[in-house]
């Protein structure tokens, strides 16, 4: 049997990663999805409407997955982490509860609209209906993130024992629910889903083009592939560099907020200034494979900077080793590489978006094969990018589950057995993984499809008017 | 922050708010019961059908719905972790495997309709046809149970009450799906919703009787509850509601059949409120007031839902009211 804390750790943590594929999904398909609407109803071209369908199929089918992982993430703060809800509840129910009502009822509701209605209500209530689902998805994440940058910088609240139990009252609501996380959070979430829809669009987008223009294969509908991969590439263009320059200031964030963290994201044992940004960093001893920064060192950095980043320009800063904190270093080389990947690939992004425009520019954007072959082999890596960020953030912040209040392990249900947290940890590795593996398959089953042919555009031509005439038979 | 200030240390008008959420939690449950119980009973039925046409049909009936009418249950744990954190917690870890075969039930009856869309053999269709009406029973059934759980405090997951309460919630939801085919289909498949939404009212109500008399007989501590007039007043409308139910049926008024199904959903959870009130946490003796938030968020709870769900209201009328009517003929899941 599994410790039945380390085994909630693990299935919150496999929850979590798995479930967050989904939101990124709607969150960032959204805006496009309003795109095409507006398109479609205002110039009634059939590619919009080839584009709004396609897409939003893939949008219906990630948000019942996404719904159904996320009920399953609502219930586990009470079923895995009851001594934390018990504690923090007053604080941290509100907003969930809010998520739901606000944002989650909106988004749920006209989704109805949006999938099932384009035939039964005008085109100004159905581009009103793609405006509340988009809205619906970006507000939830206000409120979830809302609660978690609570937990990375709490404010406003203080903490007294009832009954025996530690308890935190909310006295300020305005420090808490604004706190100083969550802008930084939000910003940077919101503009990698956007970014990470947009790889993923380029990627698959580019596999047509690249076999229609580069191997002479005839591929049905090239112009909406076409349309595809130049919506995408700008609304990359437009997220890559804007991720790294807020991702920059998130950075330095994380080092005046949470300095443990950002310790362990540059694995600076030792408080030292001028310290070096490590592009890489190997042990030379194999033993020593999980701490990338023991003494015999062999990396490629960049001398001060490390300090640079985390004072916005001053090489010569201090930053506070892992060894000068009260509480045991979160897993060091976990937080340190998930943090390098995910700056590499930022960097990465920027490359291919500036790639791509040029060879726009150019009037080569069908011809190069080696973009298209780049574009392919990033179209996951959004989501990839996406990931990482969420360990450092979760990863980064332990042993707290509320930053300086409650510890991780302290907020595991209390009657909690191994034996029945071993079963649903096995339950969820299985049921997850053929989660996921159903959600790739009819994905990439509707990929293969393509969009909707020609005829069955309802704004190609008259078909609507025999269509109705069939209907009346009651 | 005087108006801070002021929301810390005193309910909302006076409002005796502890209570009013309570009632709140319950009428949100409700709203749940009501109308994803129809998607239940939807699902339920659609086992009785083998017709791929028809089975399309059912599928069509709820497909622009369920979404939204899930969602009340995510609210509803929302509601209860926001005002009664401690019940949520305790709830929710006491009945830890119960709470996840709840999860697996929606989650198989939530991708079930979205999978069968996506291939047309038969073999695939089957499976997520089973997987459809297996979720779609066994989520009603073990709410039953769970919620039966709650009421009597119990410390084991199965009893016999609550195997009896998890029947009678199934009955219910086909009474309640079978009123919502009334007014969404015509034909054979309205005629057959008839016969198993009457059968199912006749069930609903000899599995209800049992389980109160079941409950009543074991749990001395809710004797006194079950002689309120208020109780006995619940006990009896279900009764007449049955009747009305079959009478409304029968006549082919579908609209009142669809809403007295609706009455007898908001009965019973307004009994189970009724009982359990003002208990709300019986195994860890927890009242109401003992275990509602303090008074500043309570208060900021209040002010944001009584903006937002008349607004939930007005997205409900909106989809309603844009797929009113029975369905078409070609109108399938997508």
């Amino acid at each position: 049997m599994v410790d039945p804390v380390i085994a909630s750790r693990l299935q919150f943590a496999i929850t979590t990663i798995v479930h967050i594929i989904f939101p990124v999904m709607s969150m960032g398909l959204a805006p496009f999805l309003i795109y095409f609407t507006w398109k479609e109803v205002r110039s009634e071209q059939p590619i919009y409407e080839q584009l709004r369908r396609f897409w939003t199929r893939i949008f219906a089918v990630s948000f019942v997955v996404g719904t159904v992982t996320g009920l399953v993430l609502e219930f586990e703060f009470g079923t895995n982490f009851a001594a934390f809800s018990t504690t923090a509840g007053e604080l941290f129910g509100g907003p969930l509860a809010l998520e739901g009502m606000m944002a989650f009822m909106l988004e749920a509701t006209f989704l109805g609209i949006f999938v099932f209605g384009r035939e039964r209500v005008s085109d100004r209530l159905y581009f009103l209906s793609s405006i509340a689902v988009g809205l619906g998805t970006w507000l939830s994440a206000v409120w979830i993130l809302i609660a978690n940058s609570w937990m990375q910088t709490p404010r406003g609240f203080e903490v007294v024992v009832e009954n025996g139990h530690r308890v935190v009252k909310l006295t300020d609501p305005l420090a808490a629910y604004l706190n100083p996380r969550f802008p930084y959070m939000f910003v940077h979430m919101q503009n990698s889903a956007v970014e990470s829809v947009a790889l993923f669009m380029a990627g698959v987008a580019a596999y047509y083009v690249f076999r229609h223009h580069v191997w002479g294969y005839p591929i049905e509908h090239i112009g909406f592939w076409e349309k595809t991969l130049k919506i995408a590439l700008v609304a990359l263009l437009i997220t890559a560099p804007l991720q790294v320059l807020h991702g920059d200031a998130y950075a330095r964030h994380v080092y005046e907020t949470q300095p443990q963290k950002f310790a362990a994201m540059e694995a600076v044992w030792e408080t030292e200034s001028y310290v070096p940004e490590y592009i890489v960093a190997f042990p030379t001893d194999v033993n020593d494979l999980l701490d990338p920064r023991t003494k015999d060192l062999f990396g490629i950095g960049i001398p001060g900077g490390a300090s640079w980043l985390a004072s916005g320009g001053d090489p010569q800063a201090t930053i506070r080793g892992l060894e000068s904190f009260d509480t045991q270093a979160p897993p060091v080389a976990i937080v340190f590489w998930a943090f390098r990947i995910m700056v590499a690939l930022g960097f990465w992004f920027i490359l291919l978006a500036f790639w791509g425009a040029y060879r726009w520019w150019r009037g080569e954007l069908f011809e190069d094969d080696l973009l298209h072959k780049a574009l392919m082999g990033s179209s996951l890596l959004g989501f990839v990018a996406v990931e990482v960020g969420w360990i450092v953030t979760e990863v980064g912040r332990q042993p707290w589950v509320i930053q300086g209040v409650m510890k991780t392990e302290a907020g595991v249900s209390p009657g909690l057995t191994g034996a029945e947290a071993t079963f649903t940890l096995l339950g969820f590795v299985t049921g997850y993984a053929l989660l996921l593996g159903l959600y790739t398959y009819v994905v990439s089953r509707l990929i293969r499809a393509g969009p909707p042919a020609d005829e069955d555009l309802q704004s190609s031509a008259d078909s609507t008017a025999t269509e109705s005439e069939v209907t009346t038979s009651d | 922050m005087t108006e801070i200030g002021s929301l810390a240390s005193e309910p909302l008008f006076g409002l005796p708010l502890p209570e009013l959420w309570f009632a709140l939690l319950f009428f949100i449950f409700a709203m749940f019961l009501f109308l994803d119980g129809f998607d239940f009973g939807v699902g339920i039925l659609f086992a009785t059908r083998d017709d791929e046409h028809e089975q399309e049909q059912l599928l069509a009936a709820v497909g622009p719905f369920w979404d939204g009418n899930e969602v009340w249950l995510v609210v509803f744990g929302g509601t209860l972790f926001a005002a009664f954190p401690a019940v949520y917690a305790n709830l929710f870890s006491r009945y830890y495997l119960l709470m996840f075969a709840i999860l697996a039930a929606l989650g198989f009856r939530g991708l079930a309709p979205e999978m069968y869309e996506e291939r047309e053999d038969t073999q695939w269709r089957r499976f997520w046809g089973y997987a459809f009406i297996i979720g779609s029973t066994t989520t009603p059934f073990l709410l039953g149970m769970f919620v039966m759980n709650w009421l009597l405090g119990a410390s084991a997951l199965i009893s016999l009450q609550g195997v009896l309460a998890g029947l009678a919630v199934v009955a219910l939801t086909v009474v309640d799906g079978a009123a919502f085919l009334g007014l969404k289909t015509r034909g054979a498949l309205r005629d057959d919703a008839r016969t198993y939404g009457v059968r199912a009212a006749i069930g609903y109500l000899v599995l209800t009787g049992l389980t109160l008399g079941l409950v009543y007989s074991t749990t001395p501590s809710l004797r006194p509850s079950f002689q309120s007039p208020a109780i006995v007043g619940l006990v009896l409308l279900t009764g007449g509601l049955v009747a009305g139910y079959i009478l409304a049926f029968r006549t082919q008024r579908y609209h009142l059949t669809f809403v007295i199904a609706a009455g007898l959903v908001f009965a019973l959870v307004t009994l189970l409120a009724g009982l359990m009130f003002p208990v709300v946490d019986r195994a860890a003796e927890l009242t109401i007031r003992d275990a509602i938030i303090s008074t500043l968020p309570l208060n900021l709870m209040t002010i944001m839902a009584s903006v937002l769900l008349p607004l939930v209201f007005g997205y409900f009328v909106v989809l309603y009211s844009a797929f009113s009517g029975p369905i078409e003929s070609e109108e399938t899941y997508r």
